[in-house]
């Protein structure tokens, strides 16, 4: 934009107005994961016990889908700083000058008042809570408070991504029980492993951002133990819903047999050279990482909707 | 002062698209509470003297 006038010549950056496209406003709710989101839910959704009237189901994974988005915008509107010192992050849309971090701000509030307040009216409010609670502590809990203060910041900051299976069979149980709270944790535990075989080797990127990711502060080798142990719990507490019960002897033996190569590229990671510059190791599991949940929870909903259809029993 | 404020063709473009976005996103939220209310009321709700 410019102004016409005798003495004023200013571009539309200096006046501010936008240039974003819807896109770049979809690109802050971080689609990736909030597509991990929608199914983790989803799982929760369809595990619980009880019935949910299909449309307010939808209506559910909606919100939380838009809730998880919210915050996803509100972490890039504080974190813009960090995310242009980054590789990986110096292309989303505020470091990349295509929305203003004000935009932004506004963007994942009224999302978040929205998807409160619509999962509250439309489905239940502890459901709800549950919501507002999520994206309190992703974008207060994890991005303004813990990411930049220890290296325990995804260890903790974790639970906020784990929270939507919960949030899912709270929706149709109205309520919070045990079986929920091992699909919390199964997420919870897998966390810190998966995105310290990230930080591994992006570990100069979180350097030069300040962040203090594990391997920055407490070193490599201290990582790669740190992430073998949370593998062998990790693995054990996947296998927990076939011994409580709420899920089958086909999501057992699934779950064991991931679980073991979760195990083993872990195993496979804490064996690297500290000065391996390329670590492949840790490359390779992070992305098993990701084939390992939705392994998971794929098999649960599997297990979930054949036991319901009494395909088995 | 008076100024002239002309947008260019590109904050033209996305500040349409943007106005788009954000109406069918209204819409959208209007038919999602009107279908929810006809399934919590039942379709009973219709059926009343005018």
């Amino acid at each position: 934009m410019a102004i016409t006038g005798e003495h004023e010549s200013l571009t539309g950056s200096q006046i501010g107005l936008s240039e974003a496209d819807p896109r770049d406003y979809f690109e802050l709710l971080k689609p990736r994961v909030m597509s991990l989101v929608v199914f983790t839910a989803f799982v929760g959704l369809i595990m619980a016990p009880g019935t949910i009237h299909p449309f307010f189901g939808a209506v559910a994974i909606l919100c939380i889908a838009v809730g998880a988005g919210a915050s996803g915008a509100l972490n890039m509107w504080y974190d813009a700083d960090i995310d242009a010192i980054m590789s990986r992050t110096a292309r989303r849309p505020i470091p990349d000058g295509r929305v203003t971090r004000s935009e932004a701000l506004i963007f994942g509030l009224v999302l978040s008042a929205f998807s409160v307040m619509t999962l509250g009216l439309l489905v239940n409010w502890v459901a709800s809570a549950l919501l507002a609670f999520t994206i309190f502590f992703y974008a207060v809990v994890y991005t303004m408070w813990l990411k930049r203060s220890t290296p325990q910041n995804i260890v903790i900051g974790g639970a906020a991504g784990a929270f939507p299976p919960m949030i899912g069979w709270a929706s149709v149980t109205g309520s919070i029980s045990w079986d929920s709270v091992v699909l919390f944790l199964i997420i919870f535990l897998w966390t810190p492993p998966h995105f310290w075989a990230l930080a591994l080797f992006k570990q100069t990127d979180y350097g030069n951002a300040g962040v203090p990711m594990m391997p920055n502060v407490a070193g490599v080798r201290s990582t790669q133990k740190q992430i073998l142990a949370y593998a062998l719990v990790t693995a054990f507490v996947g296998v927990l819903p076939y011994f409580m019960g709420f899920a089958g002897l086909a999501y057992g033996l699934l779950a064991a047999g991931l679980g073991i190569g979760f195990v083993w590229y872990a195993f496979q990671v804490y064996r690297m050279d500290a000065d391996d510059k390329v670590m492949k190791p840790a490359k390779a599991m992070f992305g098993y990482s990701l084939i390992y949940l939705f392994g998971l929870f794929a098999m649960l909903l599997i297990d979930s909707a054949l036991t319901r259809f009494g395909v088995w029993a | 002062m008076n100024e002239l404020y002309e947008l260019t063709p590109k904050q033209k473009k996305s500040r349409r698209r943007r106005s788009i976005a954000i109406a069918v996103v209204l819409v959208s939220l209007v038919v999602l509470f009107y279908v929810a209310t006809i399934i919590k009321f039942g379709p009973a709700i219709l059926a009343r003297p005018l």
